[in-house]
């Protein structure tokens, strides 16, 4: 919200989160247990350090930027200048939700407010579960997000302080979308924020979560964020991530989800803000009959980086994934998408179905797209596809000679192409909002706004 | 059949002159390699200064790589000290006649429908594939002499076309490409070499039959193949090795140059021993084949039924350079036992309207794993470039596996590409239905194999195309794994 000067100080960015860790290890506090997880997860990262483009998920990934800014966490308790009028853009319209605010990766009960909610259902800030719950979190907080090889969920797990915590007890369902939003910000110097969610879905339970993550030009804020989902037999949970963080910011997110027998999940992924955007799925199948719906769209321009990795682990059989990412990029932007399908050796009847489309509106635009399949069971039926292409001329032609001009022709195409993401949202409010966003996005994108 | 003695004399009358492995020379070096290695072989070789030099550029330029461990294979590490880098090529233990040979081989080869003659060459007996290779030379080379077309062997064509050899050897797969090129580079004895003049539409098929015979040898060929302007190739490699239960490694070279509106057809089958049912033995292929399209609207077409070797790691790869440019890449892959595959292929769009096509086939069985593995890259300035990948798995028995690693990068805006892969077993109602018409399971299944593989087959020589239908089958070996 106000000119950051950036000095660019080469320092040992791994160092400089170790030494951080060191001498705020006693703040983070949290219980013993916690203690002893973050220890480990700062050794594991300082083994592991921050990838470079040579690490085989990070090929085209240019980390050099991030890696140079000093970061630091937001000072405690200073005001962060964040007030109601500031988030309502990131709101839904006339939708109806319970809502919990995060600035800077903390708590900000000022913004936030629960609806009523069926009885059992949770929905509050980790910290304060970590402090009066401590042992109900053990058995989850993290346990599904391996930070093993992953630096960027090992520095998350050494330094979050606090996020969301949804229980969803046994057989509830939550009929209103619970919406998390988090909001970053800085002042002087670059901020860095490691929020952590969990969401946990008891046996045949049902709920809508929706992150946002917010910011403003020309703040300068990394947000590392990690958001753990345990989705309980026959729970069905609809997951949906809108980044729309500043485009002078840096966000990289993590999310793990293990099912159990006969759930469903749908998650979908809509990037469309940051300087550099890292969206890692990573979704586990522990149990039969599970079904998993991953959507992703990522909409970049200007000097963007769009990096999506998901990771599909069909360990149990007889479970259905079906996964549809689309990207639209233009200016010099650069788009990633690596996607992993892993059958086990017994996770027999599985069905997988990988799609990955890109549409190239700039001759400067990059995009890499590298699915994959590994399939160590015989008895599946497994496809992936992926295609990069830009407007079908011949597609354009047509509507020009129905007296559409050709700004207003590609527009309509652009959105088309975008509109069978959107179109999977359940949400009404939600899919009217992303309809408006992609449209806004698209050169003098007002006008078709008027044409639709 | 030419009784034994008369090829025995038409060797000996042959040699050198164009052996395929041209020198039979009694001596083998020692076992490694250095410098003096290299100089040994290229002094054998008769070569000029400049190819030694490049030899060892070469050697100095790999002792500073390392083994790439990236792919979705595993083998014991490989002593490079241990592979005998120069030998002669006259069998270790020499089989008299075909009754000596084991009856299982002589099984694989009935079953192949090879001609008595032929499974004698392919056993091993006395001669070997050489033989093939001067006998389609003798008997063709005034016509294709007659026409300006150059086809001999590496060694001759060093000797008597330095010009060419120079102008184009190490212009695809420099020697300092990968680790695997690089040792090639520095120690290939021997390889084919064709050049087609201008305008001259090759009127055969050339054709090399590439054996590996004695034992703890490696083999390092290279071939090297130009067609000039407007000049059309077709070229066929077969690859055989006796049974061993060592492994051997094999790290040849292929390069392709297709100038002005010329077309090159590459076509490999390739049954190196495997291993035997336990995984032991075989060949390691590590290749390296890379075509560049050089000149506008010239071809590059491989062409790949890979059912043998323990291991093959291989992308043939095209290079499409100038404009309008077209790469194909038709490949089936059948990995049983204990085989490992990685394979795939690399196409580099460089030319405006460039196009290539991929159509890669993966049979897995047993507890073999089978990987595509492949690249397309459109760079800036490829306009209208246009790729179509597909990449289909066949998955049969509960223990085998199948990777699929495309990676496709596009800085062009204007380009279009579509990648599509499918994994599946043999469908339950294809089965049921042969059978229900008398079909026994395991000619249902070759029937459902074959169909599953057609697509590439038909890109291949008739004949070829007939060998490697059988050739399936049999690596399948499906009798009593089925039903």
């Amino acid at each position: 919200m106000r000119p950051v000067t950036t000095v660019a100080v080469s320092v040992d960015a791994k160092q400089t989160y170790v030494a951080e860790f060191a001498s705020s290890e006693k703040e983070l506090g949290g219980p013993k247990w916690l203690r002893a997880v973050r220890k480990k997860a700062i050794e594991r990262f300082e083994a592991l350090g921050f990838p470079t483009q040579k690490h085989e998920h990070w090929k085209y990934t240019n980390l050099a930027t991030l890696l140079r800014l000093p970061f630091k966490p937001a000072i405690l308790g200073r005001p962060d200048g964040v007030v109601s009028e500031n988030l309502e853009p990131f709101k839904f319209g006339v939708l109806k939700t319970s809502q919990l605010v995060f600035v800077n990766g903390r708590y900000a009960p000022r913004l936030s407010y629960l609806r009523s909610l069926p009885e059992g259902v949770r929905v509050a800030s980790l910290a304060e579960m970590l402090r009066s719950e401590p042992e109900t979190l053990q058995k989850h907080l993290t346990q599904y997000a391996r930070f093993e090889d992953d630096p960027f969920v090992a520095l998350n797990t050494a330094f979050f302080s606090d996020g969301a915590y949804v229980e969803v007890p046994k057989g509830t369902v939550v009929g209103e979308p619970i919406h998390l939003l988090f909001a970053s910000t800085s002042r002087e110097l670059p901020i860095v924020a490691h929020p952590r969610n969990l969401i946990l879905m008891g046996a045949g339970s049902q709920a809508t979560v929706i992150e946002t993550y917010a910011g403003w030009a020309p703040d300068v804020t990394f947000t590392n964020a990690v958001t753990e989902v345990a989705a309980g037999p026959a729970s069905v949970l609809d997951h949906y991530k809108i980044q729309r963080e500043a485009e002078t910011a840096f966000h990289i997110a993590t999310m793990t989800v293990h099912q159990d027998r006969d759930s469903s999940v749908s998650a979908h992924s809509v990037s469309l803000g940051g300087s550099l955007a890292r969206n890692y799925v990573h979704t586990l199948f522990r149990a039969p009959g599970g079904s998993l719906t991953l959507n992703g769209l990522y909409m970049t321009g200007g000097t963007q980086q769009a990096d999506n990795y998901t990771r599909i682990d069909h360990v149990a059989p007889a479970c259905t994934s079906i996964e549809l990412y689309r990207g639209i990029l233009g200016g010099k932007s650069r788009g990633v998408f690596n996607g992993n399908i892993y059958v086990r050796k017994d996770a027999q009847k599985t069905v997988a179905r990988q799609t990955n489309k890109n549409l190239l509106l700039s001759s400067e635009a990059f995009v890499d797209s590298t699915p994959g399949l590994e399939i160590l069971a015989d008895d599946v039926k497994c496809n992936h596809s992926s295609t990069i292409g830009q407007l079908d001329e011949n597609a354009v032609f047509y509507l020009r000679s129905r007296g559409i001009d050709e700004e207003a022709a590609r527009n309509i195409l652009t959105y088309a192409f975008a509109v069978d993401v959107i179109n999977q949202v359940k949400v009404a409010p939600v899919r009217i909002k992303l309809d408006q966003l992609v449209v806004s996005r698209l050169p003098r994108g007002a006008g078709l706004g008027e044409t639709l | 059949m030419v009784s034994k003695s008369v090829i025995q004399e038409q060797m000996a009358k042959q040699e050198y002159k164009y052996g395929f492995v041209s020198d039979l020379d009694e001596d083998t070096a020692p076992k490694g390699l250095n410098e003096d290695i290299v100089r040994l072989i290229s002094r054998k070789k008769n070569e000029p200064e400049w190819f030694l030099e490049w030899r060892l550029r070469a050697y100095r330029h790999w002792l500073t790589m390392k083994e790439p461990k990236w792919s979705n294979v595993t083998y014991p590490p490989i002593n490079y000290q241990d592979i005998i880098y120069y030998a002669a090529p006259k069998p270790k233990k020499p089989v008299n006649s075909l009754d000596d040979v084991d009856p299982e081989i002589r099984n694989l080869y009935a079953k192949l429908g090879i001609p008595l003659q032929e499974q004698e060459r392919l056993a091993g007996v006395a001669v070997d594939a050489v033989l093939d290779s001067v006998s389609v030379a003798t008997t063709f080379k005034d016509r294709l002499a007659e026409l300006g077309i150059i086809f001999c062997s590496f060694s001759e064509a060093v000797q008597e076309h330095p010009d060419l050899v120079r102008k184009y050897l190490g212009t695809v797969v420099p020697f300092n490409d990968n680790f695997f090129a690089g040792l090639n580079s520095a120690v290939f004895s021997d390889g084919s070499f064709a050049y087609v003049p201008p305008g001259v539409r090759c009127p055969m098929e050339l054709s090399t039959y590439f054996r590996i015979n004695a034992q703890d040898t490696g083999q390092f060929e290279r071939t090297l193949i130009i067609a000039d302007e407007g000049a059309y190739v077709s070229y066929l490699e077969g690859c055989t090795a006796p049974i061993r239960d060592t492994n051997q490694l094999h790290a040849a070279v292929v390069e392709l140059i297709a100038l002005d509106n010329a077309e090159i057809k590459y076509s490999t089958i390739q049954n190196w021993y495997p291993g035997d049912k336990n995984g032991k033995g075989g060949i390691y292929n590590f290749v390296t084949k890379r075509g560049k399209a050089l000149g506008a609207n010239s071809k590059v077409s491989w062409t790949q039924v890979e059912t043998g070797s323990a291991i093959t790691w291989k992308y043939p790869s095209c290079i499409l350079q100038g404009d309008n440019s077209v790469g194909e890449f038709y490949s089936v892959a059948l990995v049983n036992n204990y085989q490992q595959a990685d394979t795939g292929t690399k196409m580099l769009h460089i030319g405006k309207n460039t196009r290539s096509t991929i159509i890669s086939k993966g049979i897995s069985a047993g507890y073999g794993r089978n990987t595509y593995r492949g690249r397309v890259q459109i760079h800036k300035g490829a306009t209208n470039a246009r790729n179509y990948s597909q990449c289909d798995s066949l998955l049969i028995g509960s223990t085998c596996a199948a990777f699929t690693f495309p990676d496709i990068q596009v800085q062009e805006p204007t380009a279009q590409m579509e990648h599509e892969a499918s994994t599946s077993k043999i469908g339950e109602e294809q089965l049921f239905y042969c059978q229900a018409r008398g079909i026994t399971p395991e000619d249902a299944t070759n029937m459902i194999v074959n169909g599953f593989c057609k697509q590439v087959f038909l890109k291949l020589p008739m004949e070829f195309a007939v060998e490697a239908q059988k050739l399936i089958g049999v690596s399948l070996n499906l009798e009593g794994t089925v039903g």
